[in-house]
């Protein structure tokens, strides 16, 4: 029989707000040890909580780009439990009056995966292992948290990264997180069931949590899937529980039963009042967003009748994107763009965390000078290329970088001197040429770009020679 | 004028006013005053328990401060070198706070509450921290680890709690005034077991940044003073919005300059309920007080508050819950109290929370987990929230048809020694006449009016409708200000000028 899985995700993402969700402390990451801590992240008896706006905001923006509705009124609510990294053994959160609700994102084989809510809450600190002690350290405490949870609409392990990677840059896009699995600023719980292909009831389903990378991730759900079904395959039952993922085995394994599970005692947070959206708040927020990845995709396909291919590349990175939609205002054919930003400058930014972060010499306004002198003729993508080298290497604009001489372009007495004279040192090319090899021309197009520095139209230049070695 | 010991009945205690006089007049300096206050709570503390710490050194250098600002002549503040305490749960800067409880002790707070801070800046004079009630549970400050604060009319007398140690302390002029806290009543009973005037301003009034928290939703600090007046002066001092405590509300126009208005036309509410199960004394004492009003031309209301009925098992749901959540961060793991011998973390705080928590902390710790735990959370959270509710929704109706409702603070005088550990249900019933007000959110006072046989003080409380302090107190003042011989008794003990 064929098996099918039904998975429903619940992903935090870390919210770059300046400062944590209830205090004024930083939420850097990385620095020593307890250094972004204050009595109220610490939880010193008789501190209070105070909700910082900008993380409502966020959060609001959040579910504003999922397609959420958002909730008029809401509140904060306290999750009980003890851990030592818990500094007031409860975690405000948020339980039955989320931020936003009922919102959806569509994947690209046309499936929608719905989102049930976003709500916020704030980190735990984290314990550290030293040489057989273990310390705490506050200060993750307190950093803003958002909650994103899905239906269990998604039905395979591509689809889990798709929605993740999809997630993940619509959060870019809007600005409210850095979403760097590896620093644990984006973490997902998958729960997984599985039921024979076709069924439409839920099997009984596990939780695996906390996984911080796309290989991991894919791998926990992969063997999951597995061992569900030859579990069920035997005849035996499933358990509904809790498993996590040991990467060094590559197997999932029991964390707690279902018995076992807590009782997080869920009560409204007294210390804080109720969270009111007006309309007009949403409003003002919906003004701020950006447009989002797939409207870009659609527009750059559509409006710019660029390929697929290239406008995924494109979308991929904010910084990219923007550039590009700075750089092409008003450029007829932005595939000159293209071109540049896909060819010459990202062969200088290698890793994926390069071209996140886009930071080359070249501004857009200089980007775009450049376009239009390829755009009005002026110069050739040969020369093009050369410049836009050097305004990378020095940062300097294009209109500096070529000479009047280059822009003149060549006259049609010196194009036929040069081709002369290229057609004199490679006779052997001529020959080749002459007797029906056609393509030998182009070597010698290339002689002729190369001494002109690329200042030669090629296709006037193969005119010329064509017309030299037949007389 | 010589600031002395007196064994001898002379005269009535010195208002904040009259001591500001004082000391602008330099009829004895700050520091003398303070030495005085000092001397007595050294000398005499140990009859009551009243105090758990002296803090001469911060009280002295406020001394200095305010007699450094007479000396150059410049005004001083209403509250300006007046000798004041603080309950022990109430967050002091290098100064160890452990709302009496073990688990907290060695505990030195980083940071100072709002209120200590306002008080600071008007350098008020810190004589020490006032005895309580465990972590403010309890209702006759016996679940101290302390030991509990005795009454100073009668020693073998508990001082009432929670804030028991602050009441005994003005009522035994060892301070002119403290600020306690009030849960479910413990500003308000101890006042009444001891003879003085305790105010529970509205919710949100006075800022619970600081404040270490039992209820969170029903806690809010207030004045514990001699006489109605002090208690205003102290309450509009307090009464300030505090960013740092998204509860508190905006702060209304000072009271104390508006006391003494005619109370004529006035309409003080009466709910029978709060007179159900009432000693007789205290009932009798209630009936003198109403003639009084009625003296001073107001109307009596009389009407049935059947909700009421609920208010103790909501009062014990909603605290217990909140508490059960509160007092989750003492694990020994940051500050405080850390169990000795264990293995492994979760050993380390169960030991912890076992040894340094006393029963009564530990009960309704055990009850919250309970209330809130799923499967029975609609039976009794959910259900308390809903009572709160009716409760809120009842008085509203109820000051529709009055300015003011009056009851007993409590039903009884000061108990025994030792009662509240004998019958802990029955110590519960007692907080029936002041829970309301916490529920509801509401200003209460409680002032003194009348004497049992055995010459214990018995409370009258006021309520008032939210942000209606002036209302009560105006009420509170005028009852004052026409019973002042009968109602105030002096003990023969602390500082006398």
């Amino acid at each position: 029989m064929k098996y099918e899985m039904v998975a429903g995700l619940e992903t935090h993402v870390e919210l770059s707000t300046k400062t944590k969700i209830f205090c004024g402390c930083t939420t850097q990451f990385g620095s020593e040890p307890n250094t972004h801590c204050c009595p109220i992240c610490i939880g010193l008896p008789g501190t209070l909580p105070k909700l910082n706006k900008t993380a409502v905001d966020y959060a609001i923006l959040a579910g504003l780009a999922t397609n959420c509705k958002i909730n008029s009124i809401s509140k904060m609510d306290r999750k009980n439990y003890v851990y030592p990294d818990l500094s007031k053994a409860y975690q405000v959160s948020q339980y039955d009056k989320p931020l936003c609700y009922g919102g959806y994102i569509t994947l690209s084989n046309g499936r929608t995966i719905r989102i049930t809510r976003i709500h916020i809450e704030e980190d735990a600190g984290k314990l550290v292992h030293e040489r057989g002690d273990t310390y705490v350290d506050y200060n993750r405490a307190g950093v803003p948290l958002i909650e994103i949870v899905t239906e269990p609409d998604i039905r395979s392990v591509d689809e889990v990264r798709e929605y993740v990677e999809k997630l993940q840059l619509i959060m870019k896009y809007i600005g409210i997180s850095d979403c760097k699995m590896q620093e644990g600023s984006l973490r997902c719980d998958v729960n997984i069931s599985v039921r024979p292909q076709g069924s439409e009831t839920l099997g009984t389903r596990t939780e695996i949590k906390n996984m911080n990378s796309f290989t991991f991730m894919e791998k926990a759900i992969r063997y999951e899937f597995e061992r569900q079904v030859d579990l069920v395959e035997n005849g035996e039952k499933i358990i509904q529980e809790t498993r996590r993922f040991d990467e060094s085995q590559g197997i999932t394994e029991s964390m707690r039963s279902k018995e076992d599970a807590h009782d997080y005692r869920y009560f409204r947070e007294p210390d804080l009042v109720t969270i009111i959206t007006s309309q007009q708040e949403v409003s003002r927020l919906e003004g701020l967003l950006p447009e989002l990845p797939d409207a870009k995709l659609s527009r750059y396909i559509e409006v710019y009748a660029l390929s697929p291919k290239d406008a995924v590349l494109l979308t991929k990175y904010r910084r990219v994107a923007q550039f590009f939609d700075r750089a092409v205002d008003g450029i007829a054919n932005p595939k000159f763009a293209v071109n540049l930003i896909l060819g010459q400058i990202f062969s200088r930014l290698p890793s994926d965390s390069d071209k996140e972060n886009f930071d080359i010499k070249v501004s857009p306004e200089n980007f775009h000078e450049l376009l239009m002198l390829l755009d009005s003729g002026k110069i050739r993508m040969n020369l093009a290329k050369t410049v836009l080298d050097s305004m990378l290497d020095t940062g300097g604009k294009a209109e500096e970088l070529i000479s009047e001489e280059d822009l003149a372009g060549l006259e049609e007495s010196a194009l036929q001197e040069v081709c002369q004279k290229i057609i004199d040192e490679n006779p052997a090319a001529v020959s080749d040429y002459l007797s029906g090899k056609e393509k030998a021309v182009k070597s010698l197009v290339g002689g002729v770009m190369k001494a002109t520095k690329g200042r030669a139209d090629a296709a006037a230049a193969q005119e010329v020679l064509i017309k030299l070695m037949k007389n | 004028m010589a600031i002395s010991p007196s064994k001898k009945e002379v005269s009535f205690k010195m208002s904040i006013k009259k001591l500001h006089s004082m000391l602008l007049s330099k009829e004895f300096s700050c520091k003398e005053l303070t030495q005085a206050y000092l001397d007595a709570v050294q000398r005499e503390n140990s009859h009551i328990n009243a105090y758990i710490k002296a803090t001469p050194e911060t009280a002295l250098s406020a001394a200095k401060k305010v007699d450094e600002k007479l000396a150059r002549g410049e005004e001083l503040l209403p509250l300006e070198g007046i000798p004041m305490t603080l309950k022990d749960n109430i967050s002091t800067k290098d100064i160890e706070t452990t709302c009496c409880s073990n688990i907290l002790k060695g505990y030195i707070p980083i940071y100072d509450a709002t209120v200590w801070q306002i008080l600071q800046k008007q350098n008020a004079v810190l004589l020490g921290k006032t005895n309580m009630d465990e972590f403010a549970m309890g209702s006759s400050c016996e679940t101290s680890c302390f030991g509990g604060a005795k009454n100073p009319h009668n020693i073998s007398h508990v001082a009432g709690g929670s804030s028991g140690g602050a009441a005994a302390a003005v009522a035994g002029n060892l301070a002119v005034y403290g600020l306690g806290s009030d849960t479910g009543g413990s500003i308000r009973q101890p006042a009444s077991f001891c003879g003085i005037v305790g105010m529970k301003p509205t919710y949100g009034t006075v800022s619970r940044y600081g404040l270490i928290a039992y209820a969170s939703s029903l806690d809010q600090i207030g004045p514990i003073a001699s006489c109605v007046e002090d208690a205003a002066l102290v309450y509009d001092a307090i009464a300030q919005y505090d960013p740092m405590d998204s509860t508190s509300q905006g702060k209304k126009a000072p009271v104390s300059g508006n006391l003494g208005q005619s109370l004529k036309g006035k309409k003080i509410g009466v709910p029978r309920e709060y007179f159900d199960g009432v000693r007789k004394e205290v009932s009798f004492a209630l009936q003198q007080a109403l003639k009084v009003y009625e003296s001073l031309g107001v109307q009596m209301v009389y009407f049935d508050l059947p909700v009421l009925k609920y208010a103790l098992p909501v009062y014990y749901i909603l605290a217990c819950a909140e508490a059960s959540s509160n007092l989750g961060r003492y694990d020994g793991i940051r500050y405080g109290y850390k169990t000795q011998h264990y293995n492994g973390i979760h050993e380390m705080i169960c030991k912890t929370r076992s040894e340094g928590f006393g029963a009564e902390v530990k009960r309704r710790i055990l009850l919250g987990n309970y209330v809130l735990s799923s499967g029975y959370y609609d039976a009794y959270y959910k259900k308390a929230q809903n009572l709160r509710g009716s409760i809120i929704q009842a008085f509203k109706n109820a000051f529709a048809q009055c300015d003011v409702i009056l009851s007993p603070t409590v039903p009884m005088t000061a108990f025994k020694e030792g009662f509240s550990s004998q019958d802990q249900v029955e110590t519960y019933l007692t907080d029936i006449c002041t829970v309301p007000v916490n529920i509801a959110g509401l200003p209460a006072i409680s002032i003194p009016c009348g004497f049992d046989g055995s010459g214990l003080p018995i409370g009258m409380q006021l309520i008032g409708d939210t942000f209606c302090e002036e209302t009560i107190l105006n009420a509170a003042y005028c009852f004052e200000q026409e019973t002042k011989t009968e109602t105030l008794k002096q003990v023969p003990m602390g500082v006398r000028l």
